[in-house]
């Protein structure tokens, strides 16, 4: 059993389901993120893990104690949230401080942990000021501090990266992670960001409309997307409708207009149960566009026009007509990027691709 | 209409509404025993005798008391009610809400008359708590308005954060929302005080028998004569009624300020 478990929780606000019956197991330790859009459920069950909401049903277990009616002040939990919610009128010592006053400890242990916290977020200097005193970061940190400074079973952070500016956002991820691996404290991290759950998490938890579309690895749910919904939420995919019409060790043939028959490996389309309709995915930064004359190795050539031009500093994003189809590739720009107008070759190859069932929408 | 004109007629208007009050200071400090001018000379006599009239004194400590607990009873219960509307999703909050409200609405007389009513029928006694009960129906409002307002800018995530650190609701009530919520505690008081202290028409008809307060007081002094020590009398309730209200705000943006808003 994990740190956290949740088993068959519902979250119902009147006649609005916000989680529909969701499990799942947060290992020791891990870095897990519940990544989704806003409105899908992921605060409510981050909430829902902190106290601060009751489930409609289920059961929640922390460290393998039923805390269902547990309050929230007993569940020694560490909580972050995005507007870092610092005490205004305490100072920054004092708000760390905080939560070691309801543990039993002595002043000169208190005074310590604060310094060894402050020391670990790197900012020992900022003891004696007030939160409006600091910046965006580090206030952030100093959230983060007052947070882990009681040694909580879990830390919950909810999108504690939203308000920071871009640049920032970034140093903050890799800091977080550091001090998070560091301790080795179980996190479940909430975030309607992709790239911060790709980068940051062990486990990425996707979510829609209150319910789990997938749980996997980073590389999984990117890779190897369980549904339609996974494969656009994450990066930009080209998503196509096929047919199956074969299943081998190989792995499974796909037949499609204008492209023809394409195999997919077995491990990159495991929803797909057999011969019907299906789906064929292809990330945008798996097509490349070349020059018609190149020729490549192991990749399928399909000739198209290319439509539009997003230029991106060191990448391209393209929009390339392929038949009836317009495909969008992101690739890196060797030279010069492609032109509106100008006839590319559009390339890939079929171990790139993935496939989904494909009762199509 | 051109800016100069604008300009006397806004000089009017002040002349208008200060002037009777400026009278009524300025005679305070006046040596004759008439209070009329011409002034004969500066003096503080009055404000001497004031010192020395026991019914003065006793209405002046009356007020005081019962200024100082209809503050501290309603800026009790305001807290609690404003806690209970904005924290609390409480059944019939916009109906509570508009009731706790109302005594602002309602006039006075007809409140003070229907209060009067409903303790004849219940056939008790006017008495110097109920005298208090009723100061704090029509100061409640101010204290709910204020301290609401203030309310509803402190996000929950203050609480939700000293929750989640070990603090207990209690707790966390008196470290974290009282103390963010001080100035327009503060201020909430301050006006409960003050309204208390300058009421009269309720007073006149919930005092019991032997009881005055400042204002009562004046108003039956009036009816015997006008004596220059009701001047002096005046001069000391503006000092008090303005000038505290204008220092406790003070006090209270200053608060705020240090609280970070």
């Amino acid at each position: 059993m994990g740190a956290v478990s949740l088993t068959n929780i519902v979250k119902r606000f009147g006649s609005f389901t916000a989680v529909h019956r969701m499990s799942m197991d947060i290992p020791e330790g891990s870095f897990v993120t519940l990544l989704g859009p806003s409105g899908c459920g992921k605060t409510t069950t981050l909430r829902m893990i902190a106290g601060l909401i009751d489930p409609t049903e289920g059961e929640i277990t922390i460290k393998g104690q039923q805390v269902n009616d547990v309050p929230i002040h007993k569940r020694n939990l560490g909580l972050v949230f995005q507007n870092y919610a610092l005490f205004p009128h305490k100072t920054i010592a004092q708000n760390v401080a905080f939560g070691l006053k309801y543990r039993n400890l002595t002043k000169a242990d208190m005074d310590r942990k604060v310094r060894d916290v402050l020391d670990l977020v790197q900012l020992p200097h900022v003891a004696e000021r007030y939160p409006k005193q600091l910046s965006g970061g580090q206030q952030q940190r100093i959230a983060l501090a007052r947070a882990i400074v009681i040694e909580p079973d879990v830390l919950l952070l909810d999108e504690p990266l939203s308000a920071l500016d871009a640049n920032l956002r970034e140093d903050m991820r890799v800091e977080l992670k550091r001090i998070q691996q560091r301790i080795g404290i179980t996190t479940v991290f909430v975030t309607h960001d992709q790239s911060e759950a790709l980068a940051m998490s062990d486990r990425v938890v996707v979510m829609s409309d209150g319910r789990i579309e997938q749980i996997g690895t980073p590389e999984e749910v990117y890779n190897t997307p369980a549904s339609e919904f996974v494969s656009r939420f994450l990066g930009i995919s080209n998503i196509l409708d096929a047919t199956c019409t074969e299943l081998t060790a190989d792995g499974l043939s796909l037949e499609l207009p204008v492209f023809g028959r394409i195999t997919v490996p077995k491990d990159r389309a495991p929803h797909v149960e057999g011969p019907g309709p299906a789906k064929l995915v292809i990330r945008a930064e798996k097509l490349l566009l070349a020059d018609s004359s190149q020729a490549m190795e192991g990749r399928l050539a399909l000739d198209g026009v290319v439509e539009a031009v997003v230029y991106q500093g060191q990448a391209a994003r393209y929009f390339v007509r392929i038949g009836d189809r317009q495909l969008q590739a992101i690739n890196m720009i060797n030279e010069r990027p492609f032109q509106e107008g100008e006839t590319v070759s559009v390339r890939f190859r079929p171990r790139d691709c993935a496939a989904l069932p494909g009762a199509s929408a | 209409m051109g800016w100069p004109l604008i300009r006397v007629y806004t000089v009017l208007v002040y002349l208008f509404m200060f002037l009777p009050v400026a009278v009524v200071v300025l005679l305070s400090f006046n040596a004759s025993q008439f209070g009329s001018f011409p002034m004969t000379g500066l003096s503080f006599r009055w404000f001497v005798e004031l010192a020395h009239n026991d019914a003065i004194l006793r209405a002046f400590r009356t007020s005081i008391v019962l200024g100082a607990l209809t503050a501290l009873i309603s800026t009790t219960l305001g807290v609690l009610a404003s806690l209970a509307l904005v924290r609390y999703n409480v059944a019939g909050r916009n109906l509570i809400s508009t009731l706790l409200i109302a005594p602002i609405l309602v006039p006075e007389v007809v409140l003070a008359v229907a209060l009067l009513l409903f303790l004849n029928f219940l056939s008790i006694n006017k008495s110097f708590f109920l005298l208090l009960m009723g100061h704090v129906i029509f100061t409640l409002p101010f204290v709910i308005l204020v301290v609401q307002a203030r309310l509803v800018g402190i996000r929950r995530d203050y609480e939700e954060a000293a929750l989640s650190l070990g603090a207990s609701p209690v707790q966390t009530f008196f470290q974290i929302t009282l103390p963010l919520l001080a100035p327009a505690v503060f201020a909430g008081m301050l006006f409960a005080f003050t309204i208390s202290f300058d009421d009269i028409t309720g007073t006149l008809f919930w005092k019991p028998g032997g009881v005055e307060t400042v204002p009562t007081q004046i108003f039956a002094m009036l009816r015997n004569s006008i004596s220059p020590e009701i001047n002096a009398l005046g001069t000391v309730m503006i000092f008090l009624t303005v000038g505290l209200p204008l220092l406790g705000l003070a006090i209270a943006r200053r608060m705020a300020m240090q609280r970070g808003g």
